[in-house]
């Protein structure tokens, strides 16, 4: 079946494929998004012409009869054959994460590059001519810009901030190093006689050793992140590589521009001009940059009624941040790169989730897509007989050169870095850095741009380039993944995100800053202490929305995510279990069990709840003041949503019934897989080990083990919480309701519940299949001694409404989110987790007054 | 070096500090001039307001914690030798230190340094952070930000991740072993650059660096 598949997927591309070949073989234009087609038979042209003549639907002169259907190729031609190809290479990349062996060996970029050999030669094959390769604009256009975005908005920002200072150093100094070192080494070997003749002068070999030292971020990245190498490693290569784009092209400017003016006028002026140059450019594109990025964080501020196209203001805007630093003739790629890394922050807290999933995802697609095609076209684009001027000695030179310097530099800028580095980088650290210099589009599309009437050798120099490419992209990548484990590099470690995390990690923080106070001042992280001050004061207020503001801490941040994650796991868990009974049937049955129990044991709720009561009777007024239910609603989840409490009772709720995550964090940046790790066999485990912990806090509830530490704990908390007045939100009343009620609710008449619950979910219709995890526990022990609830492990306080005010209450969905607590601790794990996942998405839109559109 | 040895001749017993701490003589005087400077009354010892005077630990959510870990309990005052042994604790673990089998474990080792910071938590010094203490900390560490409610469910999570005996409290063992599976990374800043650097550093918690809303 495997192989059929795969079978199928192969003809699939090659017919889509061979459609967009045939579709050019037949007519000829001049297609300018994405393919030259300049070198066209003129044989083929005329008999292409004669049928585009005889099927050409729009000419308006001779038609004797109204024709039903006409021949439009010429309509649509350009945005069809772009069309096909972007589905070509896409498919390309389906056919080869087909197989995961494969890839596992050789990097994702050297197949398709090598796919991309294939289908340039049937191309050749059919044509006799390159007809299809990348050009120069197009790449520079329309596929770097969203990668690079991407690539920085993703960026882990503490990382690359804190590492700035190594990264600008090997993406400055070590690019000029490379070019300068490889372009004269060069020069003195073809002096030395080791090329042959060429027409090559010496400002040119520069300008060549300045475009081939570009270490290219798409093609680290997917190498990479195959390999997870420790995080300060990666972020030395990933963020070097990125910046490094934008020195690179700055480099190529200048000597463009030398070797334009030739060798006799360059003079002392010009040089420093060309130095002067290199700063401001370099310097005004990355400061065009965070102009963009508080455009575009004030941007979002205000976005919210427009919910749905939010995603794209940032999209565009990074875009015009590119194009208008191209337009000033500054850098662009350094400009798009530090309007992704500076924006993030403030558009992540400002945009709703949902906007910034969509955000992430949008960013990934035309990322991933568009390195997709880069690769497939680097491959297309060697099938030329034109490039293709043979010089071994200029080629083999190049190669050694490219490696050798990238080595001397790397090793000696880092030796410089150690000096000072709490840290030092260590020596097989290094070695992969030096080792991970792989070249790639950028220098392709930097080659392509050479101007044939300037330098006469661009041919030799373009096909060098594709080898460098070739030999660093396939031979590099592959060897990159044993390399790293022969030599035990330190891999990325994955870790929880925890709360103590957060916690201590904070902590640390101050009893640092206080230590550093005390010592005396001006620290290392004086810098990073007031910069923070001064964000808090003025960034934050300038740029993000004031309730963002106030969510923005890291602490409340985590606790947020372990929250949304763990509801998330229960609800999948609870759906493959297929036992979603309550989404049916939940509220008559839950009606009844609260007006029941509320009968059952009115005797036992405690003079400890009158004191709550008053809060919880105001719950349907204020309610009802708050959200208008409106009369007429064509929305059914409507109300539901009118009446959701806001997120901390959400967060109260699952802090106190969901066990910690256990999903990694993974810290590499990634971009073609978003989650990184989830697999099926992990979910099992969860769900198997929070079965077992559960069961056996059910056991040692009927042993009556530990009750005894259980009840100490509610006495306190009730004198905690008395200091502090009643709250004034009714809301916030319901948690310390319930502890009286699971308090008072003694042994003698917990069985009835126990029964009731078990009589509830069986009776229910279309009740689905109950958790298996409980049936034997429940058909085992029907007279339980102990409510479960009393024995979670985390209900210290519980979150249910009291009996007395649950019974006065009409239903209402925030009650019974409520009470579901209960529910689950015996039955099913997902009853009150459905709920309250949508409570977090859903919360921002329930303020009133704003219209949304809906997607 | 006349100079550095008279100033170095001034401080009692300063070899022994120097054995037990690990600073060099240079440190040893850097901190002097501070610790002098800090005692504005030139009385060889400092009280809790001259640590209060300082403008930005005033300042700090925790100041007042980390004021008290430089006194022990029932004392007023702090002396130098004791001023430089709690400094001690945040100079960088040194890697190459000889191994003598029976030389006590040195102030900067992880474990002192965890100590440490478990002792800020612990106020009533029981050996545990309860409940009310964990919130004591959030609270101040949080500021107004967040309400009652949620800092009482932050610490109830936080204690719960960390809870292995469900005592509810978390030991120092417990303490420990959350922050053991966590990478650490050296989290370092110098005492005014350009003079002779002294490091100071603290087992530093990185899981957050993938963090997106952080700067």
């Amino acid at each position: 079946l495997a192989f059929s598949i795969h079978f199928a997927l192969l003809l699939a591309l090659i017919i889509v494929f061979s459609t967009s070949c045939k579709a050019v073989t037949l007519e000829v234009g001049s297609v300018e998004v994405g393919y030259n087609d300049s070198s066209k038979s003129s044989a083929t042209e005329d008999t292409s012409t004669s049928i585009n003549g005889s099927t050409d639907g729009h000419a308006p002169s001779v038609i004797s009869t109204l024709p039903i259907v006409t021949w439009k190729w010429h309509h649509i031609e350009t945005p069809y054959l772009v069309a096909l190809w972007i589905l070509t290479c896409w498919l390309c990349k389906l056919v080869c994460e087909l197989n995961h062996n494969v890839t596992s060996v050789i990097p994702e970029s050297g197949l398709l590059i090598i796919l991309g050999f294939i289908l340039g030669g049937i191309i050749w094959g059919a044509d006799k001519a390159q007809t299809f390769k990348l050009i120069p604009t197009n790449f520079f256009y329309y596929l770097l810009p969203q990668i690079i975005l991407d690539a920085s908005y993703c960026m882990p920002n503490k990382l690359f901030f804190s590492n700035l200072g190594a990264i600008l150093i090997h993406a400055i100094i070590g690019t000029c190093w490379n070019a300068a070192t490889v372009g004269t080494a060069l020069w003195a070997c073809y002096e030395g006689g080791a090329m042959g003749t060429l027409n090559i002068g010496p400002l040119q070999f520069l300008l060549f050793g300045a475009l081939i030292s570009a270490v290219d971020p798409v093609a680290v990245i997917a190498v990479f992140e195959e390999v997870h190498v420790n995080e300060v490693l990666y972020i030395l290569v990933f963020g070097e590589s990125l910046l490094n784009d934008g020195v690179t092209v700055v480099l190529y400017n200048v000597f463009d521009a030398f070797v334009s003016l030739g060798g006799l006028k360059i003079n002392a002026a010009e040089i420093v001009k060309g130095i002067v140059s290199f700063f401001v450019v370099a310097f005004g594109g990355s400061f065009l940059g965070v102009v963009f990025a508080i455009l575009i964080s004030m941007l979002t501020r205000v976005t919210k009624n427009v919910q749905v196209i939010e995603a794209g203001f940032i999209v565009v805007l990074g875009y015009l941040s590119y194009l208008t630093a191209e337009m000033l003739s500054l850098s662009a790629i350094l400009s798009i790169t530090f309007c992704g890394v500076c924006c993030q922050k403030y558009i992540n807290a400002n945009m709703d989730e949902k906007s910034v999933t969509t955000l992430r995802y949008t960013l990934k697609v035309m990322a991933n897509g568009s390195e997709t095609m880069i690769f497939v076209f680097l491959g297309v684009s060697a099938i030329d007989k034109n490039i293709w001027v043979w010089n071994t000695g200029f080629i083999l030179l190049t190669i050694f050169f490219v490696v050798v310097f990238r080595f001397i530099g790397v090793f000696f800028l880092n030796w410089v870095l150690n000096q000072s580095r709490l840290i030092p980088i260590d020596i097989t650290d290094q070695f992969v850095m030096a080792y991970g210099g792989l070249r790639g589009a950028v220098a392709y599309g930097l080659a392509a741009l050479l101007d044939e009437k300037k330098i006469p050798e661009k041919n030799l120099m373009l096909g060098t380039t594709l080898i460098v490419v070739y030999f660093t992209v396939i031979l590099q990548g592959i060897t990159m993944k044993p390399l790293v484990q022969w030599l035990k590099v330190k891999k990325a470690t994955h870790s929880d995100l925890t709360l103590n995390g957060k916690m201590n990690n904070r902590a640390f923080e101050h009893i640092l800053t206080a230590m550093e106070d005390i010592c005396g001042r001006m620290g290392d992280n004086w810098w990073t202490r007031h910069w923070s001050y001064f964000e808090d004061k003025y960034v934050c207020r300038l740029l993000m929305k004031s309730d963002a503001r106030k969510h923005k801490d890291p602490i409340f941040g985590a606790f947020h995510k372990l929250n949304l994650e763990d509801a998330t796991k229960y609800v999948i868990e609870g759906e493959r279990k297929g036992s979603l009974a309550f989404i049916r049937n939940y509220d008559s049955a839950s009606v009844d069990f609260k007006k029941k129990l509320a009968l059952e044991y009115a005797d036992f709720i405690t003079a400890d709840v009158s004191e709550y009561d008053f809060g919880i009777d105001n719950v349907p007024v204020t309610s009802v003041m708050k959200n208008p239910i409106p009369s007429v609603s064509l929305d059914i989840h409507e109300q539901d949503r009118k009446s959701m409490p806001d997120d901390l009772s959400a967060h109260h709720l699952l802090d106190q019934h969901l066990y910690k995550s256990r999903r990694n964090n993974c810290p590499t940046y990634s971009r073609s897989h978003y989650n990184t790790s989830e697999n099926p066999d992990e979910m099992q485990e969860i769900f198997q080990r929070t079965m077992r912990s559960r069961l056996e806090s059910f056991k040692s509830a009927k042993m009556g083990v530990n009750p005894a530490k259980k009840l100490s704990k509610y006495p306190k908390k009730d004198s905690a919480h008395k200091p502090n007045g009643k709250p004034a939100d009714p809301h916030r009343t319901h948690p310390y309701g319930d502890e009286d009620f699971g308090f008072s609710a003694d042994s003698a008449s917990s069985s009835e519940i126990a029964d009731h619950f078990h009589g509830r979910s069986t009776n229910t219709p279309g009740a689905g299949v109950d958790n298996p995890a409980f049936i034997p526990e429940m058909d085992i022990s029907p007279p339980m001694r102990n409510p479960p609830w009393q024995t979670e492990t985390g209900n210290k306080t519980a979150v249910a409404p009291s009996q007395r005010a649950q019974g006065r209450l009409p239903w209402m969905p925030t009650n019974l989110r409520h009470l579901a607590p209960l529910r689950m601790s015996t039955h099913s794990t997902d009853a009150f987790v459905m709920a309250d996942a949508s409570l977090d998405e859903e919360a921002p839109e329930k303020k009133p007054g704003t219209h949304h559109t809906r997607l | 070096m006349g100079s550095t040895n008279s100033t170095l001749l001034k401080i009692p017993n300063v070899e022994v500090l120097m054995q037990e701490t690990g600073f060099s003589p240079a440190h040893i005087i850097r901190l002097h001039d501070r610790f002098k400077a800090l005692d504005k009354e030139g009385r060889g010892h400092l009280c809790p307001h001259d640590f209060g005077a300082i403008k930005e630990l005033a300042m700090n959510p925790i100041g007042d914690r980390i004021i008290g870990a430089f006194f022990s309990p029932g004392k007023e005052t702090v002396d130098f030798h004791t001023f430089v042994k709690i400094l001690a604790h945040f100079r960088p673990v040194d890697k190459d230190r000889p191994k003598e089998p029976n030389s006590p474990e040195p102030i900067n080792s992880r474990s002192n340094k965890l100590k440490f910071a478990f002792q800020l938590y612990d106020q009533d010094k029981d050996g545990k952070i309860s409940r009310d203490e964990l919130l004591q900390v959030l609270r101040a560490m949080l500021g107004m930000q967040v309400t009652d409610e949620q800092l009482e469910s932050i610490a109830d999570r936080t204690i719960q991740e960390a809870d292995l005996d469900r005592d509810d409290t978390i030991s120092f063992e417990e303490f420990r072993k959350a922050c053991k599976h966590k990478r650490f990374t050296m989290f370092r800043f110098c005492i005014r650059p350009g003079e002779r650097k002294l490091m100071l550093t603290l087992c530093h918690w990185s899981s957050e660096l993938q963090d997106q809303h952080e700067l």
